[in-house]
């Protein structure tokens, strides 16, 4: 998994980085739902661009597009204030479709925040 | 003076301050639209920060998540009529086409039941026309509380 050097707005305003294998989205102020917690929606925002970059670096040098069909997130544990952590697992790639997990986890890796399962489309183009 | 305003328009009034106050929502332009009996409706306005694919300007579908997610814990607390801690349990979002870009998405969801701890939503996302949705989702809550007056 590759982040781009220029990322798209979404992404850079979760300010996300990446790290090793995994992706971060360091701990700011705009990332807070109620008080003392990360809002989900950040949380599942990470996941999904986590499952979307997996997809694209196994298509490595095969011109297509990946879209979301659907995410499915559960929330195990509240997003505390801190730096947060997502990793995808490809479970199946496919002509068409791709099934993917990811974990989002914090300051402990074996404590998961966040689980998702994501299916996403993809596209891909014939020679003209 | 707030005694020149309705009932309906005070309460509109409360909500967007009190969601001015969360600064996820905030982050992403996410304001208070309509609320019933037992369902919300929050709206995106289109926005540079919430894109995804700069090639088209399709905005990003954790966005739409967001988005979904906040009518959705709405929606469990205005059935609830108070105020009561809650938290998302799980939440599916299926993505039925990309909203289109330019246009303000509006996120509409109900909470069709609660039970001692858990409550039950269901929505959808469009962006002008309630009958070409661009997504759809389900999801469940859990309660911190007992709320008063159930029995399941």
């Amino acid at each position: 998994m590759t982040l781009p050097d220029q990322l798209p707005p979404y992404a850079a305003m979760l300010g996300l980085r990446q790290q090793g294998g995994a992706l971060v989205m360091p701990y700011d102020v705009s990332l807070i739902g109620s008080p003392g917690r990360l809002h989900g929606g950040s949380v599942a925002g990470l996941m999904e661009i986590a499952g979307n970059l997996a997809v694209r670096a196994a298509l490595a040098g095969v011109s297509a597009q990946v879209k979301p069909i659907n995410v499915t997130v559960d929330y195990l544990r509240e997003g505390a204030l801190e730096d947060t952590f997502a990793e995808a697992f490809l479970m199946r790639i496919g002509r068409r479709v791709a099934n993917v997990r990811v974990e989002a986890w914090q300051s402990d890796r074996n404590r998961p925040i966040a689980a998702a399962r994501m299916n996403l489309l993809i596209v891909r183009q014939t020679a003209a | 003076m707030s005694a020149d305003l309705t009932p309906e328009q005070r309460m509109t009034r409360y909500v967007d301050r009190a969601m001015a106050a969360v600064p996820h929502l905030q982050a992403l332009g996410i304001r208070f639209r309509a609320m019933g009996a037992d369902w919300a409706e929050l709206e995106m306005p289109y926005a540079p920060q919430l894109v995804a694919y700069p090639e088209t300007g399709v905005i990003a579908s954790g966005a739409v998540f967001s988005l979904m997610d906040s009518a959705a814990g709405f929606s469990v607390l205005v059935k609830l009529g108070r105020f009561e801690h809650h938290a998302t349990l799980d939440l599916r979002c299926d993505y039925l086409r990309p909203a289109e870009p330019g246009k303000t998405v509006i996120g509409r969801v109900e909470c069709y039941k609660i039970s001692r701890s858990v409550a039950f939503v269901r929505g959808i996302a469009h962006d002008g026309e309630p009958d070409h949705p661009i997504a759809h989702i389900t999801g469940t809550f859990m309660l911190m509380t007992k709320p008063a007056g159930t029995s399941a």
